[in-house]
Protein backbone atom coordinates (compact mmCIF):
# COMPACT_ATOMS: atom_id res chain seq x y z
CA UNK A 1 0.00 0.00 0.00
CA UNK A 2 2.65 2.41 0.93
CA UNK A 3 4.50 2.12 -1.81
CA UNK A 4 1.90 2.40 -3.89
CA UNK A 5 0.89 5.91 -2.87
CA UNK A 6 4.02 7.23 -4.35
CA UNK A 7 2.93 6.61 -7.70
CA UNK A 8 -0.52 6.80 -7.45
CA UNK A 9 0.37 10.35 -6.23
CA UNK A 10 2.44 11.40 -9.47
CA UNK A 11 -0.62 9.44 -11.48
CA UNK A 12 -2.85 11.68 -10.03
CA UNK A 13 -0.58 14.80 -10.64
CA UNK A 14 -0.07 13.90 -14.20
CA UNK A 15 -4.19 13.24 -14.83
CA UNK A 16 -4.62 17.05 -13.24
CA UNK A 17 -1.80 18.05 -15.53
CA UNK A 18 -3.18 16.28 -18.58
CA UNK A 19 -7.33 17.85 -17.17
CA UNK A 20 -6.42 21.15 -16.23
CA UNK A 21 -5.66 22.83 -19.82
CA UNK A 22 -8.40 22.94 -20.92
CA UNK A 23 -10.04 23.70 -17.76
CA UNK A 24 -7.64 26.37 -17.02
CA UNK A 25 -7.34 27.54 -20.09
CA UNK A 26 -11.00 28.33 -20.50
CA UNK A 27 -11.15 29.96 -17.12
CA UNK A 28 -7.55 32.40 -18.73
CA UNK A 29 -9.87 32.44 -21.80
CA UNK A 30 -12.69 33.94 -20.36
CA UNK A 31 -11.05 36.36 -18.99
CA UNK A 32 -9.76 37.75 -22.38
CA UNK A 33 -12.96 37.30 -24.31
CA UNK A 34 -14.18 40.18 -20.99
CA UNK A 35 -11.49 41.89 -22.20
CA UNK A 36 -12.22 41.15 -25.84
CA UNK A 37 -15.75 42.57 -25.42
CA UNK A 38 -14.62 45.59 -23.26
CA UNK A 39 -11.92 46.63 -25.98
CA UNK A 40 -14.78 46.05 -28.28
CA UNK A 41 -17.15 48.52 -26.53
CA UNK A 42 -14.65 50.77 -25.76
CA UNK A 43 -12.83 50.82 -29.46
CA UNK A 44 -14.91 49.10 -32.62
CA UNK A 45 -12.08 48.48 -34.69
CA UNK A 46 -10.16 46.35 -32.18
CA UNK A 47 -10.22 42.91 -32.25
CA UNK A 48 -8.91 39.78 -29.90
CA UNK A 49 -4.86 40.32 -30.05
CA UNK A 50 -3.57 36.68 -29.25
CA UNK A 51 -0.33 38.19 -29.12
CA UNK A 52 -1.04 40.13 -26.31
CA UNK A 53 -3.06 37.46 -24.74
CA UNK A 54 0.20 35.22 -24.58
CA UNK A 55 2.61 38.03 -23.49
CA UNK A 56 -0.24 38.67 -20.79
CA UNK A 57 0.60 34.88 -19.43
CA UNK A 58 4.13 34.25 -20.37
CA UNK A 59 5.32 37.12 -18.12
CA UNK A 60 5.88 38.31 -14.55
CA UNK A 61 3.17 40.20 -12.90
CA UNK A 62 3.07 42.08 -9.80
CA UNK A 63 -0.23 39.83 -8.79
CA UNK A 64 -1.30 36.09 -9.40
CA UNK A 65 -4.44 36.15 -11.70
CA UNK A 66 -6.49 33.74 -11.31
CA UNK A 67 -9.83 34.36 -13.04
CA UNK A 68 -12.25 37.14 -14.40
CA UNK A 69 -15.89 37.46 -14.65
CA UNK A 70 -17.70 40.14 -15.62
CA UNK A 71 -16.27 43.34 -13.74
CA UNK A 72 -14.91 41.29 -11.00
CA UNK A 73 -11.10 39.80 -10.67
CA UNK A 74 -9.71 37.20 -8.86
CA UNK A 75 -6.30 37.44 -8.35
CA UNK A 76 -3.60 37.10 -5.62
CA UNK A 77 -2.72 40.49 -4.05
CA UNK A 78 1.57 40.26 -3.64
CA UNK A 79 3.53 42.75 -2.00
CA UNK A 80 5.63 45.16 -4.20
CA UNK A 81 8.81 46.07 -2.77
CA UNK A 82 10.18 49.78 -4.11
CA UNK A 83 13.52 52.06 -3.45
CA UNK A 84 13.70 55.06 -4.70
CA UNK A 85 15.66 58.05 -4.18
CA UNK A 86 13.62 60.29 -3.46
CA UNK A 87 11.12 58.10 -1.14
CA UNK A 88 13.08 55.76 0.40
CA UNK A 89 11.74 52.29 0.59
CA UNK A 90 8.08 51.55 0.22
CA UNK A 91 6.20 48.02 0.70
CA UNK A 92 2.58 47.81 -0.12
CA UNK A 93 0.13 45.44 -1.51
CA UNK A 94 -0.24 45.05 -5.48
CA UNK A 95 -3.95 45.41 -4.62
CA UNK A 96 -3.33 49.05 -4.21
CA UNK A 97 -2.83 49.45 -8.05
CA UNK A 98 -6.76 47.95 -8.75
CA UNK A 99 -5.15 45.99 -11.35
CA UNK A 100 -3.13 48.40 -12.62
CA UNK A 101 -6.16 51.37 -12.98
CA UNK A 102 -4.58 53.72 -9.84
CA UNK A 103 -0.98 54.94 -8.86
CA UNK A 104 0.00 54.71 -5.42
CA UNK A 105 2.20 56.77 -3.39
CA UNK A 106 3.44 58.03 -6.68
CA UNK A 107 4.09 54.50 -7.87
CA UNK A 108 2.55 53.15 -10.63
CA UNK A 109 2.27 50.62 -13.13
CA UNK A 110 3.68 51.87 -16.18
CA UNK A 111 0.93 50.72 -19.76
CA UNK A 112 3.42 52.01 -22.24
CA UNK A 113 7.05 53.16 -23.05
CA UNK A 114 10.51 51.45 -22.00
CA UNK A 115 8.88 50.05 -18.60
CA UNK A 116 6.25 48.48 -19.68
CA UNK A 117 4.31 46.71 -17.42
CA UNK A 118 6.78 47.47 -14.72
CA UNK A 119 6.43 50.06 -11.76
CA UNK A 120 7.68 53.09 -12.63
CA UNK A 121 8.07 56.04 -10.06
CA UNK A 122 6.49 59.33 -11.04
CA UNK A 123 8.44 62.25 -10.93
CA UNK A 124 7.00 65.93 -10.53
CA UNK A 125 8.52 66.89 -14.03
CA UNK A 126 6.05 64.34 -15.71
CA UNK A 127 8.39 61.84 -16.41
CA UNK A 128 8.44 57.75 -15.42
CA UNK A 129 11.88 56.48 -13.51
CA UNK A 130 12.09 53.08 -12.64
CA UNK A 131 13.03 52.62 -8.64
CA UNK A 132 14.82 49.64 -7.26
CA UNK A 133 12.38 47.04 -7.71
CA UNK A 134 12.08 43.96 -5.37
CA UNK A 135 8.82 43.30 -5.31
CA UNK A 136 7.62 40.23 -4.89
CA UNK A 137 6.19 39.15 -8.74
CA UNK A 138 4.28 36.67 -9.68
CA UNK A 139 7.02 34.49 -10.75
CA UNK A 140 9.37 35.13 -7.16
CA UNK A 141 5.89 33.95 -5.64
CA UNK A 142 5.85 30.77 -7.82
CA UNK A 143 9.66 30.24 -7.00
CA UNK A 144 8.55 30.28 -3.36
CA UNK A 145 5.78 27.85 -3.74
CA UNK A 146 8.09 25.75 -5.77
CA UNK A 147 10.86 25.82 -2.57
CA UNK A 148 8.45 25.01 0.14
CA UNK A 149 7.40 21.97 -2.09
CA UNK A 150 10.82 21.09 -2.14
CA UNK A 151 11.25 21.06 1.12
CA UNK A 152 8.35 19.57 2.00
CA UNK A 153 9.45 16.65 -0.34
CA UNK A 154 12.82 16.15 0.50
CA UNK A 155 13.60 16.77 4.00
CA UNK A 156 10.68 13.93 4.51
CA UNK A 157 12.32 11.84 2.16
CA UNK A 158 15.53 12.58 3.97
CA UNK A 159 14.28 11.92 7.49
CA UNK A 160 12.31 8.51 6.02
CA UNK A 161 16.30 7.69 4.84
CA UNK A 162 17.07 7.89 8.60
CA UNK A 163 14.60 6.41 10.36
CA UNK A 164 14.42 3.69 7.76
CA UNK A 165 17.99 2.78 7.39
CA UNK A 166 18.96 -0.30 5.87
CA UNK A 167 15.04 -0.95 4.98
CA UNK A 168 13.73 -1.19 1.32
CA UNK A 169 12.41 2.53 0.47
CA UNK A 170 8.62 3.06 0.34
CA UNK A 171 6.30 5.58 -0.78
CA UNK A 172 8.01 8.96 -1.89
CA UNK A 173 11.31 7.66 -1.16
CA UNK A 174 10.27 4.93 -4.44
CA UNK A 175 9.82 8.01 -6.65
CA UNK A 176 12.68 10.69 -5.48
CA UNK A 177 15.53 7.96 -5.42
CA UNK A 178 15.73 6.79 -9.13
CA UNK A 179 15.79 10.06 -10.37
CA UNK A 180 18.54 10.56 -7.34
CA UNK A 181 20.38 7.52 -8.60
CA UNK A 182 19.88 8.66 -12.03
CA UNK A 183 21.48 11.88 -11.66
CA UNK A 184 24.38 10.33 -9.66
CA UNK A 185 24.95 7.23 -11.97
CA UNK A 186 24.43 8.61 -15.67
CA UNK A 187 25.18 12.20 -14.90
CA UNK A 188 27.66 13.21 -12.60
CA UNK A 189 29.72 9.82 -12.33
CA UNK A 190 29.99 10.09 -15.82
CA UNK A 191 30.79 14.06 -16.46
CA UNK A 192 32.57 14.26 -13.67
CA UNK A 193 34.45 10.83 -12.44
CA UNK A 194 34.18 9.09 -9.52
CA UNK A 195 36.42 10.29 -7.94
CA UNK A 196 35.00 14.43 -7.40
CA UNK A 197 31.16 14.09 -8.17
CA UNK A 198 30.47 14.08 -4.56
CA UNK A 199 30.94 17.69 -4.01
CA UNK A 200 28.57 18.06 -7.07
CA UNK A 201 25.98 15.88 -6.09
CA UNK A 202 23.54 18.83 -3.70
CA UNK A 203 24.20 21.50 -6.51
CA UNK A 204 23.28 19.07 -9.61
CA UNK A 205 20.15 17.52 -7.63
CA UNK A 206 18.76 21.13 -6.90
CA UNK A 207 19.50 22.38 -9.49
CA UNK A 208 17.60 19.54 -11.36
CA UNK A 209 14.74 19.48 -9.28
CA UNK A 210 14.47 23.16 -9.18
CA UNK A 211 14.01 23.42 -12.90
CA UNK A 212 11.87 20.18 -13.29
CA UNK A 213 9.40 21.06 -10.66
CA UNK A 214 8.85 24.59 -11.88
CA UNK A 215 8.64 23.51 -15.29
CA UNK A 216 5.80 20.71 -14.17
CA UNK A 217 4.56 23.77 -12.33
CA UNK A 218 4.38 26.19 -15.30
CA UNK A 219 2.54 23.54 -17.10
CA UNK A 220 -0.58 23.57 -14.57
CA UNK A 221 -2.59 26.38 -15.95
CA UNK A 222 -3.97 27.97 -12.29
CA UNK A 223 -2.91 28.82 -9.24
CA UNK A 224 -0.61 27.49 -7.97
CA UNK A 225 1.09 26.33 -11.12
CA UNK A 226 1.23 28.58 -14.42
CA UNK A 227 3.58 31.14 -13.64
CA UNK A 228 6.24 30.94 -16.45
CA UNK A 229 9.48 30.58 -14.18
CA UNK A 230 11.71 28.51 -15.94
CA UNK A 231 10.87 30.53 -19.03
CA UNK A 232 11.75 33.44 -17.42
CA UNK A 233 15.20 34.82 -18.65
CA UNK A 234 16.22 36.11 -15.32
CA UNK A 235 15.49 32.80 -13.53
CA UNK A 236 17.72 31.08 -16.21
CA UNK A 237 20.08 33.79 -16.38
CA UNK A 238 20.29 33.17 -12.33
CA UNK A 239 20.64 29.37 -12.62
CA UNK A 240 23.40 29.84 -15.38
CA UNK A 241 24.91 32.47 -13.38
CA UNK A 242 25.39 29.51 -10.70
CA UNK A 243 26.23 26.74 -12.71
CA UNK A 244 29.21 29.39 -13.92
CA UNK A 245 30.43 30.26 -10.45
CA UNK A 246 30.27 26.76 -9.19
CA UNK A 247 32.57 25.55 -12.25
CA UNK A 248 34.72 29.09 -11.69
CA UNK A 249 35.27 28.03 -8.27
CA UNK A 250 36.39 25.15 -8.72
CA UNK A 251 38.42 25.14 -11.86
CA UNK A 252 42.14 23.63 -11.34
CA UNK A 253 44.94 24.95 -12.45
CA UNK A 254 44.72 22.38 -15.08
CA UNK A 255 41.26 24.74 -16.54
CA UNK A 256 42.53 28.02 -16.10
CA UNK A 257 45.78 27.21 -17.75
CA UNK A 258 43.84 26.03 -20.65
CA UNK A 259 42.17 29.25 -20.92
CA UNK A 260 44.69 32.00 -20.45
CA UNK A 261 47.41 30.36 -21.90
CA UNK A 262 47.21 26.58 -23.60
CA UNK A 263 50.65 25.14 -23.52
CA UNK A 264 48.93 23.18 -27.01
CA UNK A 265 48.60 27.03 -28.90
CA UNK A 266 51.80 28.42 -30.24
CA UNK A 267 52.68 31.68 -28.21
CA UNK A 268 52.36 33.81 -31.34
CA UNK A 269 48.87 33.14 -31.27
CA UNK A 270 48.99 34.31 -27.43
CA UNK A 271 51.81 37.23 -27.79
CA UNK A 272 51.53 40.13 -28.10
CA UNK A 273 47.82 40.02 -29.33
CA UNK A 274 46.27 37.04 -26.38
CA UNK A 275 44.03 35.54 -29.53
CA UNK A 276 43.63 32.56 -27.95
CA UNK A 277 43.29 33.15 -24.43
CA UNK A 278 40.00 36.33 -25.69
CA UNK A 279 38.54 33.40 -27.42
CA UNK A 280 38.55 30.91 -24.82
CA UNK A 281 37.40 33.10 -22.18
CA UNK A 282 34.19 34.01 -24.50
CA UNK A 283 33.89 30.08 -24.73
CA UNK A 284 34.17 29.94 -20.77
CA UNK A 285 31.00 32.89 -21.49
CA UNK A 286 29.23 30.88 -23.73
CA UNK A 287 28.51 28.11 -21.93
CA UNK A 288 26.46 29.45 -19.16
CA UNK A 289 24.37 31.81 -21.41
CA UNK A 290 23.84 28.99 -23.83
CA UNK A 291 22.63 26.93 -20.75
CA UNK A 292 20.57 30.50 -20.29
CA UNK A 293 18.94 30.76 -23.54
CA UNK A 294 18.30 27.34 -24.04
CA UNK A 295 15.90 26.53 -20.89
CA UNK A 296 14.24 29.69 -21.47
CA UNK A 297 13.76 29.08 -24.96
CA UNK A 298 12.24 25.79 -24.66
CA UNK A 299 10.02 26.69 -22.01
CA UNK A 300 8.39 29.68 -23.04
CA UNK A 301 8.03 28.43 -26.56
CA UNK A 302 5.98 25.21 -25.44
CA UNK A 303 3.65 28.06 -23.62
CA UNK A 304 3.68 29.94 -26.22
CA UNK A 305 2.63 27.39 -28.73
CA UNK A 306 0.34 25.95 -26.59
CA UNK A 307 -1.70 29.29 -25.75
CA UNK A 308 -1.43 29.99 -29.84
CA UNK A 309 -3.88 26.78 -30.37
CA UNK A 310 -5.80 28.58 -27.62
CA UNK A 311 -6.02 32.09 -29.30
CA UNK A 312 -7.27 30.09 -32.92
CA UNK A 313 -10.55 29.38 -31.29
CA UNK A 314 -10.52 33.28 -30.06
CA UNK A 315 -9.69 34.76 -33.66
CA UNK A 316 -11.91 32.46 -35.59
CA UNK A 317 -14.53 33.40 -32.54
CA UNK A 318 -14.00 36.90 -33.18
CA UNK A 319 -14.91 36.02 -37.18
CA UNK A 320 -17.60 34.54 -36.31
CA UNK A 321 -18.94 33.03 -32.66
CA UNK A 322 -19.78 29.37 -34.20
CA UNK A 323 -16.62 29.42 -36.58
CA UNK A 324 -15.08 29.78 -32.86
CA UNK A 325 -17.12 26.68 -31.22
CA UNK A 326 -16.03 24.49 -34.37
CA UNK A 327 -12.18 25.20 -34.19
CA UNK A 328 -12.50 24.60 -29.99
CA UNK A 329 -11.91 21.01 -30.43
CA UNK A 330 -9.31 21.12 -32.53
CA UNK A 331 -7.51 23.28 -30.34
CA UNK A 332 -7.90 21.66 -27.21
CA UNK A 333 -6.75 18.23 -28.55
CA UNK A 334 -3.88 20.14 -30.23
CA UNK A 335 -3.01 21.54 -26.47
CA UNK A 336 -3.42 18.25 -25.12
CA UNK A 337 -0.96 16.95 -27.40
CA UNK A 338 1.30 19.88 -26.62
CA UNK A 339 1.30 19.14 -23.05
CA UNK A 340 2.28 15.82 -23.11
CA UNK A 341 5.13 16.86 -25.41
CA UNK A 342 5.50 19.57 -22.69
CA UNK A 343 6.01 17.55 -20.31
CA UNK A 344 8.81 15.42 -21.99
CA UNK A 345 10.16 18.21 -23.13
CA UNK A 346 10.08 19.56 -18.77
CA UNK A 347 11.80 16.57 -18.26
CA UNK A 348 14.27 16.50 -21.36
CA UNK A 349 15.40 20.46 -20.89
CA UNK A 350 16.16 19.66 -17.09
CA UNK A 351 18.27 16.69 -17.79
CA UNK A 352 20.13 18.59 -20.50
CA UNK A 353 20.80 21.72 -17.92
CA UNK A 354 21.99 19.79 -15.33
CA UNK A 355 23.77 17.41 -17.38
CA UNK A 356 25.49 20.45 -19.24
CA UNK A 357 26.58 21.80 -15.90
CA UNK A 358 28.35 18.45 -14.97
CA UNK A 359 30.12 18.11 -17.61
CA UNK A 360 31.32 21.87 -17.12
CA UNK A 361 32.63 20.99 -13.78
CA UNK A 362 33.67 17.88 -14.80
CA UNK A 363 35.87 20.04 -17.55
CA UNK A 364 36.98 22.44 -15.01
CA UNK A 365 38.40 19.65 -12.44
CA UNK A 366 39.47 17.10 -15.33
CA UNK A 367 43.45 16.27 -14.29
CA UNK A 368 45.88 16.32 -17.28
CA UNK A 369 48.62 14.24 -18.01
CA UNK B 1 12.00 42.84 -25.75
CA UNK B 2 10.66 42.43 -22.20
CA UNK B 3 10.70 39.12 -22.28
CA UNK B 4 14.30 39.02 -23.36
CA UNK B 5 15.61 41.80 -20.53
CA UNK B 6 16.49 40.08 -17.23
CA UNK B 7 14.90 41.72 -14.03
CA UNK B 8 16.86 43.04 -10.97
CA UNK B 9 14.07 42.23 -8.64
CA UNK B 10 13.70 38.69 -9.48
CA UNK B 11 17.29 38.61 -10.12
CA UNK B 12 18.05 39.09 -6.75
CA UNK B 13 15.03 36.72 -5.20
CA UNK B 14 16.18 34.26 -7.11
CA UNK B 15 19.80 34.10 -6.42
CA UNK B 16 18.89 34.41 -2.96
CA UNK B 17 16.16 32.18 -2.90
CA UNK B 18 18.09 29.43 -5.08
CA UNK B 19 21.45 29.90 -2.65
CA UNK B 20 19.24 29.10 0.50
CA UNK B 21 17.95 26.07 -0.96
CA UNK B 22 20.83 24.66 -1.89
CA UNK B 23 22.09 25.37 1.27
CA UNK B 24 19.42 24.27 3.22
CA UNK B 25 18.33 21.08 1.09
CA UNK B 26 22.45 20.00 0.74
CA UNK B 27 22.65 20.09 4.94
CA UNK B 28 18.98 18.42 5.59
CA UNK B 29 18.27 16.45 2.39
CA UNK B 30 20.96 15.32 -0.37
CA UNK B 31 23.31 14.65 2.29
CA UNK B 32 21.19 12.53 4.72
CA UNK B 33 19.70 10.54 1.30
CA UNK B 34 23.29 10.04 -0.38
CA UNK B 35 25.50 9.12 3.07
CA UNK B 36 22.08 6.49 3.50
CA UNK B 37 21.96 5.59 -0.38
CA UNK B 38 25.94 5.43 -0.39
CA UNK B 39 25.59 3.14 3.12
CA UNK B 40 22.59 0.86 2.08
CA UNK B 41 24.90 -0.09 -1.31
CA UNK B 42 27.70 -0.93 0.83
CA UNK B 43 25.74 -3.16 3.08
CA UNK B 44 24.27 -4.59 0.18
CA UNK B 45 27.90 -5.04 -1.62
CA UNK B 46 28.97 -6.49 1.75
CA UNK B 47 26.00 -9.02 1.48
CA UNK B 48 26.56 -10.08 -1.69
CA UNK B 49 30.40 -10.39 -1.34
CA UNK B 50 29.88 -12.30 2.12
CA UNK B 51 27.22 -14.71 -0.01
CA UNK B 52 29.83 -15.30 -2.60
CA UNK B 53 32.54 -16.10 -0.35
CA UNK B 54 29.91 -18.42 1.67
CA UNK B 55 28.94 -19.66 -1.55
CA UNK B 56 32.98 -20.40 -2.26
CA UNK B 57 33.07 -22.05 0.59
CA UNK B 58 30.59 -24.45 -0.09
CA UNK B 59 31.92 -25.27 -2.75
CA UNK B 60 35.42 -25.72 -1.34
CA UNK B 61 33.76 -27.55 1.42
CA UNK B 62 32.27 -29.94 -1.68
CA UNK B 63 35.27 -30.01 -3.21
CA UNK B 64 36.58 -31.16 0.44
CA UNK B 65 33.91 -33.82 1.02
CA UNK B 66 34.80 -35.08 -2.83
CA UNK B 67 38.52 -35.59 -2.08
CA UNK B 68 38.06 -37.02 1.14
CA UNK B 69 35.60 -39.33 -0.77
CA UNK B 70 37.36 -40.12 -3.10
CA UNK B 71 40.39 -40.93 -0.89
CA UNK B 72 38.43 -43.29 1.16
CA UNK B 73 37.30 -45.32 -1.73
CA UNK B 74 40.91 -45.26 -2.60
CA UNK B 75 41.75 -46.52 0.33
CA UNK B 76 39.08 -48.83 0.68
CA UNK B 77 40.00 -50.44 -2.70
CA UNK B 78 43.31 -50.90 -1.63
CA UNK B 79 41.95 -52.66 1.46
CA UNK B 80 40.42 -54.83 -0.72
CA UNK B 81 42.66 -55.26 -2.89
CA UNK B 82 45.46 -56.32 -0.04
CA UNK B 83 42.41 -58.55 1.42
CA UNK B 84 42.30 -60.47 -1.76
CA UNK B 85 46.08 -60.60 -1.87
CA UNK B 86 46.30 -61.73 1.67
CA UNK B 87 43.40 -64.21 1.00
CA UNK B 88 45.32 -65.55 -1.87
CA UNK B 89 48.62 -65.52 -0.64
CA UNK B 90 47.07 -67.96 2.22
CA UNK B 91 44.95 -69.97 -0.09
CA UNK B 92 48.72 -70.06 -1.62
CA UNK B 93 50.20 -70.91 1.51
CA UNK B 94 47.50 -73.56 2.82
CA UNK B 95 47.52 -74.67 -0.38
CA UNK B 96 51.61 -75.39 -0.28
CA UNK B 97 51.31 -76.52 3.12
CA UNK B 98 48.96 -79.03 2.15
CA UNK B 99 50.80 -80.64 -0.47
CA UNK B 100 54.43 -80.33 1.25
CA UNK B 101 51.93 -82.30 4.30
CA UNK B 102 50.68 -84.86 1.72
CA UNK B 103 54.33 -84.81 -0.06
CA UNK B 104 55.96 -85.61 3.66
CA UNK B 105 52.76 -88.12 4.60
CA UNK B 106 53.41 -90.05 1.17
CA UNK B 107 57.11 -90.27 1.94
CA UNK B 108 56.91 -91.21 4.98
CA UNK B 109 54.22 -94.15 3.97
CA UNK B 110 56.69 -94.97 1.42
CA UNK B 111 59.48 -95.27 3.88
CA UNK B 112 57.35 -97.44 5.86
CA UNK B 113 56.28 -99.45 3.05
CA UNK B 114 59.60 -100.11 2.16
CA UNK B 115 60.91 -100.69 5.77
CA UNK B 116 58.12 -103.13 5.69
CA UNK B 117 59.13 -104.27 2.58
CA UNK B 118 61.97 -105.38 3.41
CA UNK B 119 61.41 -106.30 6.86
CA UNK B 120 59.09 -108.50 5.11
CA UNK B 121 61.81 -109.83 2.58
CA UNK B 122 63.97 -110.44 5.50
CA UNK B 123 61.20 -112.39 6.74
CA UNK B 124 60.79 -114.58 3.53
CA UNK B 125 64.36 -114.72 3.27
CA UNK B 126 64.74 -116.26 6.99
CA UNK B 127 61.94 -118.15 6.38
CA UNK B 128 63.24 -119.30 3.18
CA UNK B 129 66.44 -120.37 4.67
CA UNK B 130 64.61 -122.24 7.39
CA UNK B 131 62.58 -123.93 4.93
CA UNK B 132 65.59 -124.76 2.62
CA UNK B 133 67.55 -125.88 5.74
CA UNK B 134 64.87 -128.24 6.80
CA UNK B 135 64.24 -129.25 3.53
CA UNK B 136 68.38 -129.98 2.65
CA UNK B 137 67.92 -131.87 6.49
CA UNK B 138 64.68 -133.93 5.25
CA UNK B 139 66.52 -134.26 1.67
CA UNK B 140 69.73 -135.19 3.62
CA UNK B 141 67.98 -137.65 5.61
CA UNK B 142 66.77 -139.33 3.09
CA UNK B 143 69.74 -139.47 1.07
CA UNK B 144 72.09 -140.05 3.64
CA UNK B 145 69.53 -143.72 4.88
CA UNK B 146 72.53 -146.43 3.73
CA UNK B 147 76.16 -146.16 4.98
CA UNK B 148 77.65 -146.25 1.70
CA UNK B 149 75.61 -142.91 0.60
CA UNK B 150 77.19 -141.64 3.17
CA UNK B 151 81.14 -142.33 2.59
CA UNK B 152 80.37 -140.94 -1.16
CA UNK B 153 79.00 -137.53 -0.05
CA UNK B 154 81.54 -137.34 2.27
CA UNK B 155 84.52 -138.10 -0.41
CA UNK B 156 82.56 -135.80 -2.76
CA UNK B 157 82.39 -133.16 -0.21
CA UNK B 158 85.72 -133.73 0.93
CA UNK B 159 86.65 -133.19 -2.85
CA UNK B 160 85.25 -130.33 -3.28
CA UNK B 161 86.97 -128.53 -0.46
CA UNK B 162 90.66 -127.90 -1.49
CA UNK B 163 93.19 -127.54 0.71
CA UNK B 164 95.13 -124.97 -0.24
Amino acid sequence: MTCNSGFSAIFVIIIILNLSPAFGYTIALQETEEHTHQAKSEEQNKGFKPGDFIFDHIKDAYDWHILTYKDFHLSIPLPVIVYSKTKGLNIFFSSKFHHGHNSYKGFKIAHEGKYEGKVVELMEDGTDIRPIDLSISKNVFAIYICIILMFWVFISVARVYKNNQGKAPKGLQNFVEPIILFIRDEIAIPSIGEKKYEKFMPYLLTLFFFIWINNMMGLIPIFPGGANVTGNITVTMALAAFTFVVTAINGNKFYWQEIFNSPEVPFWLKIPIPLVPIIEIIGMLTKPLILMIRLFANITAGHIIALGFFSLIFVFGDMQVMLGFGVSPLSILFTIFMTFLELLVALIQAYVFTLLSALYFGMATAEHH
Amino acid sequence: MELVTPELGLLFWMIVSFGIVLWILKKFAWKPILNALKEREHSIEDALLSAEKAQEEMIKLEADNEAIIRKVKVERDGLLKEARQVKEKMIQESKEQASEEADKIIEAARLSIENEKIAAIADIKDQVATFSVEIAEKILKQKLAGKEDQKELIDKLLNEIRFN
